[in-house]
């Protein structure tokens, strides 16, 4: 009689739709709450969950229900000291005593509080963002396809029955097959009553009404629609090209990079590496710090490594310049490329950056975003800066931003990424 | 007898052992049920089965969300504590066990559901006359296939919109008496062949000498509509709107049968708990009687089933109204005293119930009443001493509140009056019916929210309200208000 189930195994997310549900509804709040926390949360902290608080009032299901007053008389247990008739205080808490048997009436105005997953809150913060002039260039092994219409053909499943073709075909056959039949029977009908006018001999009348009939029959006989008249849509699918990208993520490590700069630095590239494996599964990084000399290293050390040293840029850009040719042909990539720099470069090593990056590295690269990182607010632009300003002068795929504070890196970010129909 | 188990680990084979020595129990007692079924489920599904009002299957809606985001976020606080079981008015009888449960819970939670409520599902003439046990389950199949095609159909939006609507107004979407059946032509025919039979048998010719009254009061009579006052709003939306296409409607009629679903479990709360309550007692006593369930298991089980029955006093911590479980279990029990060893005060109480057979008594009990009615019949003065309950009088009027009635000679009867009433649906409810619906005007709504006692609707609430309602009817919708006046309660 008793039937045991153990349903432990089945999946516990039965209320995710309901969730998602909710989630939908309250986005509003949610993207509020979302803006919120980027402006005081720590960028390394970016990769969690969030708190989002709705007002109660906003959550609130209303129904028709008695508020606090009129008459009431309310049973509680637990008398010690009352005797009928005596008098007491109302409680000056809201609760007064008509409310007391009714539970959940005296909090419910508190702020309806719930928490983001770390996959529901990065969806928000980087929506809106996109890698600017991404191109499917690429016909990889897993190839996506597409289906596109193709034509007509004779055979297929009914679904695809295209039946004006098919109408199209079947008159066609008609036409064909019955034109000399219907000569004959024209010339035939026209010999047949004039016989039959002129009075002529009995069997030729006869002889020639056999005729008309046995060319009518055949005319009927012709079928409306054939096997052969059938047709069919076509539909075909299309390997689809894919984009492939890569991002290339410059920093300047050296001396003149304090503490704070490359802490801002490395928030931007947190951020930069976030969106990236978010968004794009397929986006390859190669990180590459420089002092005075430039080495590719794994994203690890990139982030928590602490070495120091002088400054040139020139060997950042000419080891990006070497990985490209070697590993990251135009042809089949989006190259993409990202550097933060304190704008500290010297002498000859500054025009020759200016120069490789217009000549060799724009040119390859669909997007290029310079980050500087000044002292402070109010110091000038640096020679690297004016440099680089002079280079991607007209250049459509380079821009420029200067990060003073912490705050301005998610903005500076957006702006750089945000997708190019709001542009 | 050896005791079936004794650590606090169990199993699948030890819960049909349970299972099996229970069953024999209940039956000495002769309690009448359903098919069991029994399912074993983690917290998070328990916190899935709360959102969705502890129905195996639910329609999609963000209200759903919202719970289970609450439920869920208390419940990691450690804020809550999550029920040991959840238990489906169907057939089979759905139970549903934490597997955080030990082997002494496990047992007392299917004595409780699967003997206790299941037993009460089949008996109690609330459920037997407003729910369909084997349909139900199917029905909810249904409803969220359903939702879910209209949402496809018609977007997420339009649905969610109506939805919202019928959910401001579910608790006005219950019958509490059956609708006659729509009479046959035959009946309709045979019915005015007996009414003319009377007029003949009736008639006087002196009634034709009247004078003919041209009365406008009689004309406006006939043509309101409805004739009766509706208190069923979603009833008469999902009958009448002028707007609602026939999925509006459809959906319509999904919340006001999942209304009228629950209707039987907020009308019986003391009862059905009370009564579960006192079976999972007896049946687990019963087990240790015989010798199959030992000491260590007894102790563990005193404690949870004490911890349930646990009453608050009204100025203590943790108070928040009358505990259902302790006031239900102590009438049961009370019922049961009352039948095997009456005092003389129960013998004055109770004439009939005194001395008679305990079963049959507690049965006749379980079946025919609600809390309502069973409160006002079976509470006992004994009981309202033990509980020490006290009436108090909020009166808006008067600056103070004050003790209406307390347990003694002069109160029992008033104590058991107000407590009776307190249970009730229409003390919680604010009394609001559709009485007119302008078919050949405007198309408008009239309610009418009679006002008791001068208790007031929360009006902010009941504006936005309204808004659903307006929604749904697509025409204006008025209310007003009447006092009534006040009845010697």
């Amino acid at each position: 009689m008793l039937q045991l189930i153990d349903r432990r195994l089945n999946s516990p997310n039965k209320s995710a739709v309901n969730r998602e549900r909710f989630l939908r509804r309250y986005k509003h709040h949610i993207r509020h709450a979302v803006q919120e926390q980027i402006s005081t949360r720590s960028i390394t902290d970016m990769d969690q969950g969030c708190d989002v608080n709705v007002p109660a009032k906003d959550v609130s299901e209303p129904s028709f229900r008695h508020d606090k007053g009129g008459d009431w008389e309310i049973v509680h247990p637990g008398n010690r000291q009352f005797a009928r008739g005596d008098q007491i205080d109302r409680p000056n808490s809201g609760s007064g005593g008509g409310a007391e048997g009714e539970p959940g009436r005296g909090g419910a105005e508190d702020d309806f509080t719930f928490t983001l997953s770390r996959d529901e809150f990065l969806a928000i913060f980087f929506d809106g963002l996109e890698l600017p002039r991404l191109i499917a260039n690429h016909l990889g092994n897993v190839t996506r396809s597409k289906p596109k219409c193709a034509g007509y053909v004779s055979s297929g499943p009914p679904c695809n029955l295209c039946v004006v073709r098919t109408l199209r075909t079947s008159l066609g056959r008609r036409i064909a097959l019955g034109a000399p039949a219907r000569d004959c029977l024209e010339l035939a009908r026209e010999q047949h009553s004039r016989a039959a006018a002129e009075g002529a001999d009995a069997a030729v009348v006869a002889a020639l009404g056999q005729e008309v009939s046995e060319l009518e029959a055949y005319l009927a006989r012709l079928p409306f629609i054939d096997e052969i008249d059938l047709r069919y849509r076509n539909r075909i699918s299309v390997p689809q090209p894919q984009a492939r990208a890569v991002m290339f993520c410059l920093m300047d490590v050296s001396a003149s990079m304090d503490w704070s700069k490359k802490d801002l630095a490395k928030r931007f590239f947190t951020l930069l590496y976030l969106f990236l494996s978010r968004k794009y599964e397929q986006v390859d990084l190669v990180f590459i710090r420089h002092t005075d000399d430039a080495e590719e290293v794994d994203e690890q050390t990139f982030f928590h490594d602490t070495k120091s040293g002088g400054t040139i840029v020139y060997g950042a850009l000419e080891l990006m310049q070497t990985i490209c040719a070697e590993r990251y042909p135009v042809s089949g990539w989006n190259i993409y490329a990202a550097q933060a720099s304190d704008g500290d470069a010297f002498g000859a090593d500054v025009s020759r950056s200016g120069r490789l990056l217009s000549e060799a590295l724009l040119p390859l690269a669909r997007y290029f975003a310079y980050v500087e990182i000044p002292d402070s607010a109010e110091q000038r632009p640096s020679t690297l800066w004016m440099e680089y300003e002079q280079a991607g002068r007209g250049q459509e795929n380079f821009a420029m931003k200067r990060i003073r504070e912490r705050s301005e890196i998610y903005p500076v970010f957006r702006e750089l990424f945000r997708k190019e129909a709001s542009a | 007898m050896n005791p079936i188990s004794t650590g606090s680990d169990w199993d699948f084979e030890l819960i049909e052992r349970y299972d099996r020595a229970i069953a024999t129990v209940a039956e000495e007692y002769g309690l009448d049920i359903y098919a069991n079924q029994i399912e074993i489920i983690t917290s998070e599904q328990m916190l899935d089965a709360y959102a969705s009002n502890g129905l195996p299957v639910g329609y999609p809606h963000w209200s759903y969300g919202k719970e289970f985001i609450r439920n869920e976020r208390a419940y990691r606080s450690g804020m809550q504590g999550l029920a040991y079981e959840i238990v489906i008015n169907s057939d089979p009888c759905i139970a549903y066990l934490m597997e955080e449960n030990s082997m002494m819970m496990q047992a007392l939670v299917i004595a409780h559901a699967c003997y206790g409520h299941n037993s009460f599902f089949k008996g109690n003439y609330l459920f037997r006359q407003w729910t369909c046990a084997d349909g139900i389950l199917d029905y909810l199949v249904f409803a969220r296939r359903y939702v879910m095609e209209c949402e496809e159909r018609h977007g997420i939006e339009a649905v969610e919109e109506v939805l919202d609507s019928c959910h401001a107004l579910m608790h006005q979407g219950v019958d509490r008496y059956k609708r006659p059946a729509p009479l046959s032509l035959r009946d309709e025919a045979s019915r005015a062949r007996q009414r003319e039979e009377e007029q003949r048998r009736q008639f006087n010719d002196l009634w034709r000498t009247l004078p003919r009254t041209t009365d406008a009061a009689g004309a406006s009579r006939v043509a309101r509509y409805p004739a009766e006052p509706e208190e069923n709003i979603l009833y008469f939306i999902e009958k009448h709107s002028p707007k609602l296409g026939p999925w509006q409607r459809e959906l319509v009629r999904i919340v006001r049968k999942l209304a009228q679903y629950f209707y039987p479990q907020s009308q019986t709360k003391v009862m059905n708990e009370g009564w579960a309550t006192f079976w999972h007692y007896t049946l687990v006593n019963r087990l240790y009687e015989k010798g199959l369930v030992n000491d260590g298991f007894m102790l563990e089980f005193m404690h949870s089933h004490s911890n349930a029955i646990y009453q608050p006093g009204f100025d203590e911590r943790g108070y928040s109204g009358i505990n259902p479980y302790a006031l239900g279990f102590a009438m049961m029990r009370d019922i049961r005293r009352i039948c095997e060893r009456p005092s003389d005060e129960d013998r004055h109480w109770f004439p009939k119930l005194a001395g008679s057979d305990w079963l049959k008594s507690l049965d006749f009990a379980m079946r025919n009443f609600k809390d309502e009615s069973f409160i006002a019949q079976y509470l006992s003065p004994r009981v309202i001493r033990e509980f020490r309950l006290f009436a108090v009088a909020d009166h808006q009027r008067k600056e103070k509140l004050e003790i209406d009635s307390i347990h003694d000679d002069a109160g029992y009867r008033r104590v058991r009056h107000l407590l009776a009433e307190q249970l009730t649906r229409d003390a919680r409810l604010p009394d609001i019916q559709v009485v007119g619906y302008e078919q050949d005007g405007d198309r408008s709504l009239s309610l009418q929210h009679r006002i008791f006692r001068g208790r007031p609707v929360a009006e902010n609430e009941a504006s936005e309200t309204l808004k659903h309602l307006t929604r749904l009817w697509g025409f204006a919708v008025n209310i007003e208000e009447i006092y009534e006046v006040e009845q010697a309660a």
